[in-house]
């Protein structure tokens, strides 16, 4: 009891214990241990332990059962699949950042000097308010393919129709072997016609009687025409098909179709457009032999919508949708940054003659780099773990297509190829991919303090 | 494959209204021969919830009322019913009797010995529901399951305005079926409507070409994987798949559009008053999973998948089957009971629901389209599981992988049959080693 007494003594005349070694220890080590042992425990339980369990993991086999070594690696290289998927990934950062970062400067530096600048920053900040997989839901509606569904490709079928009329047809089949050739070629009749006893039968099929003109009549076989050659060209269809080739009832002709008239070597020597029964005559011809053409002026293929969703565009595409979400989140940490540099630096350089661009380039990136970065960085490493908005916009098909890592070992794992292994297998390769990326961050972080 | 028992769930729901509508005329008359001496209590297990589990246990009263000292209960269990299933064998204390839609898994438990063989039912089963369905509950000769519900994955829908206006009707053969084709692109109607989706919708369509051009022996024999599929029937069973994919100007928004549609989307463009597609070729789930102005029957319809070169009456499908993890008397009562047109009927009356029972009047099912797609179910020579479900799930049942990704690049190449197979056989090697 008496050598506990000595201590409280020297405490209360303000000197430090004499055996003050073990309480300077609880307060050195201690106290922080209690206070981090929370932050520890769940650390240890969700980041160490899965850490190191998916590291054991990815050196077996699909069944956990079998050591396997580096052949899990092996194959993350080798699957085409995987490959894109790692690929894919590679483009992601390269363009990615730097185009959030760019896209949010920009907006940052002009919203600066526009009028209602909150709304517009409301505006542009607002994708970040929604769930990623709900903007890529968005987007995904947007890039439909056909022009009534997707909004792209509705706003592209509005501009091209205002510079291209549309013609008497959208499109149509030859109803025989006789007529050869495709909407962009026009139809050529193979038999040759004489005037005086050429009449032409041009039937056409694949046209939807709504497509029919409206002032359609029947379709008739004009009598021949001497020293001229005539025509029909009418929809060569009745319920069940008819009899191809030859004008029956109910059948109705083609008005306002652009017949050509070709002699010899091909060439269109003359021209004229069908009646509302079909009938079409060219008068007064040289002799000779002709062929009888259906012009391809006479069809107008309606827009099919831009392929989006296609194999070929599922990157990029799924790229924009990434890029909308991110850019408010990067223009308002920018605008923030710029709000801090100094205003006399600018006005100093204005006042040197500088010009606005000069300014912009030579003092205000300079000034806001520690944002930039920041921006730039934080994106790197989002854009290495992007799954949400890929698995969302892109549909079932073009998956592979699109495929980042992240997606590629969810699918490895849980969508049902489930191999366990080589979904571990990926996953330590992504986060070997973020390790650099996170050092550097820390790096900066420290270098800040 | 989850989709398809999403699909389920609304096609019961939707269905329940019309059950809803005409039920109540059920006079309760059980031929099935019950018995008071079979006592005891047994627990059944499902994925079957909502209206489906209502359905289910309206079988369960009927079975009970036939046995009256036998008391049994029925949990769901959900989609979780595998892992549910696996863990309790694991854990030593499995239900009496489960249904599982997986043959696959049906084999592990027999691998496992965690069921008991039924072949003391076999001959029951047989006489219900024809040796076909009786073998998809067999392992290696032995008996293991019952599959008493049923999926008809043999179907074209199609929309009747279009049929009308080209001047076609549904087709008996596949002949016929490319002449209507023809019929309708010459009216300037888009044939069919195609959704590849993630790969399957296309695998069931060449399951359904193969089954019928190939026979029902090579079937089993590839599915089984003791034909490559390098084998000249499946380069055959390609071509005629041509016929339908090959060519974009058959199939609305061409190829690509087909590449980019959803299985849903599919189904909407053909049950729509402006369709843009006149046929779409996909199993009696349908109806459920899309929102139509159309009627049945007067909007949109259904037709068996045709002939092939005189092929027999044939079905590609699924279902569900019972299987029994204990020996327990009741348990027996119980599956003998459900290879009775009787307990087929309860359920049948009340909608969504297909019975390969051969036994049963079609006339209780609730509407037309049912009757039609269930009648082919149960009345077909030749039934044959859906082979990408006998796969292992690699090679079967993966987004971006074996048959669902080969089949789907078939689409984008409809000319290269010899590449595909070697593709197909190639992942199929893997898988199967």
């Amino acid at each position: 009891m008496s050598t506990a007494e000595a201590p409280a003594a020297d405490t209360a005349r303000g000197l430090p214990p004499a055996d003050g070694r073990g309480r300077n220890l609880w307060e050195q080590y201690g106290i922080p241990a209690l206070f981090l042992a929370p932050a520890l425990v769940f650390l240890a339980v969700w980041i160490v332990y899965p850490t190191i369990s998916t590291t054991i993991r990815s050196f077996y086999d699909r069944s956990g059962d079998e050591f396997i070594g580096f052949d899990n690696y092996e194959t993350l290289f080798s699957d085409d699949t995987l490959f894109t998927a790692i690929r894919n990934n590679f483009l992601w950062v390269l363009i990615v950042p730097a185009f959030v970062t760019a896209i949010g400067l920009v907006f940052a530096v002009l919203i600066e000097r526009v009028r209602f600048s909150t709304a517009f920053k409301v505006a542009v900040f607002m994708p970040m308010a929604i769930s990623l997989f709900a903007a890529g839901v968005i987007w995904r509606l947007m890039y439909e393919k056909d022009p009534n569904q997707g909004t792209l490709n509705a706003g592209i079928a509005v501009v091209r129709d205002a510079v291209k009329p549309s013609a008497a047809l959208e499109r149509a089949l030859p109803s025989t072997q006789d007529l050869q050739g495709s909407t962009d070629s026009g139809f050529v009749l193979e038999t040759p016609l004489e005037p005086g006893s050429g009449v032409a039968r041009l039937g056409l099929t694949g046209i939807r009687a709504s497509d029919v003109p409206e002032d359609a009549e029947q379709a008739v076989v004009p009598e021949a025409l001497s020293g001229g050659i005539t025509g029909v060209v009418w929809r060569d269809f009745s319920p069940g098909g008819g009899t191809p080739g030859t004008v029956e009832d109910q059948e109705l002709g083609l008005s306002g179709i652009t017949i050509e008239l070709r002699d010899e070597s091909g060439r269109s020597v003359a021209e004229t457009t069908s009646e509302t029964n079909g009938t079409f005559e060219f008068p007064d011809l040289d002799p000779g032999t002709y062929q009888a053409a259906v012009s391809s002026d006479t069809f107008s293929a309606p827009f099919a919508g831009v392929s989006w969703l296609g194999e070929g565009l599922i990157l990029p595409a799924v790229m924009i949708a990434y890029i909308w979400v991110w850019a408010g989140f990067a223009m308002v940490v920018i605008a923030a940054g710029l709000a801090a540099i100094p205003r006399d630096l600018l006005e100093a350089a204005r006042t040197d003659g500088a010009s606005e661009l000069q300014v912009f380039r030579r003092v205000t990136i300079p000034l806001l780099a520690p944002v930039l970065t920041v921006v730039f960085i934080t994106m790197l490493i989002y854009v290495l773990k992007v799954f949400d908005i890929v698995i969302s916009v892109a549909p079932g098909g073009v998956q592979d297509d699109a495929n980042v890592i992240a997606l590629a070992m969810w699918r490895t794992s849980f969508g049902g190829v489930n191999n366990h292994g080589l979904g571990a297998a990926i996953a330590v390769f992504l986060f070997l991919l973020v390790i650099p990326v996170l050092a550097i961050n820390i790096r900066r972080f420290r270098r800040e303090v | 494959m989850r989709y398809r028992w999403l699909v389920f769930a609304l096609l019961v729901s939707a269905l329940a209204f019309v059950a809803a509508g005409c039920g109540g005329d059920d006079d309760g008359g059980g031929g099935a021969a019950g018995s008071e001496d079979v006592s005891g209590s047994i627990s059944i297990m499902a994925i079957w919830g909502g209206t489906e589990q209502e359905s289910f246990e309206a079988v369960i009263a009927g079975f009970e009322e036939a046995y009256p000292n036998v008391n049994a209960s029925y949990t769901s269990g959900g989609d979780n019913l595998a892992p549910l299933l696996n863990t309790a064998v694991e854990g030593g204390n499995p239900p009496d009797i489960a249904a599982v839609g997986q043959p696959g898994l049906m084999a592990d438990f027999a691998e496992q010995g965690a069921i008991k063989p039924i072949d003391n039912l076999r001959e029951a089963i047989v006489d219900n529901f024809g040796e076909d369905v009786a073998d998809v509950g067999a392992v290696d000769g032995t008996q293991y399951g019952l599959m008493f519900k049923g999926a008809n994955k043999s179907t074209i829908w199609y929309n009747v305005a279009s049929f009308e206006e080209a001047g076609v009707e549904a087709p008996e053969d596949w002949d016929g079926l490319t002449e209507v084709r023809d019929t309708i692109k010459a009216a300037g109607i888009t044939p069919y409507s195609v959704g590849v989706d993630v790969g399957w919708p296309m695998t069931d369509l060449f399951e359904n070409i193969y089954l019928r051009s190939a026979g029902a022996e090579m079937y089993d024999q590839l599915a089984r994987h003791e034909i490559p599929w390098t084998h000249q029937s499946v380069k055959d069973a390609l071509t005629l798949m041509a016929d339908v994919v090959g060519d974009g100007s058959n199939l609305a928004g061409g190829t690509s559009g087909a590449l980019e549609t959803e299985m849903p989307e599919s189904v909407a463009k053909v049950f729509s008053d402006s369709p843009e597609g006149a046929m779409v070729i996909i199993g009696d789930f349908a109806p459920g999973v899309t929102e139509t102005t159309l009627q049945p029957v007067e909007g949109f319809n259904v037709f068996d998948f045709p002939a092939i070169e005189g092929s027999e009456p044939a079905v590609m499908g699924g279902g569900d089957i019972f299987l029994k993890f204990k020996d327990n008397p009741a348990a027996d009562a119980f599956l003998e009971y459900l290879t009775t047109p009787e307990a087929a009927e309860l359920w049948a009356s009340r909608g969504g629901f297909s019975s390969p029972n051969r036994n049963l009047d079609t006339g209780v099912y609730p509407d037309e389209i049912t009757r039609t797609t269930a009648s082919a179910l149960a009345e077909a020579e030749v039934f044959r599981f859906d082979m990408s479900d006998l796969q292992p799930s690699a090679f079967g049942g993966t987004p971006g992988q074996g048959m669902w990704k080969h089949f789907t690049d078939f689409v984008q190449n409809p000319d290269d049959i010899d590449g595909t197979a070697e593709k197909l056989e190639a992942d199929a090697n893997k898988a199967f080693n």
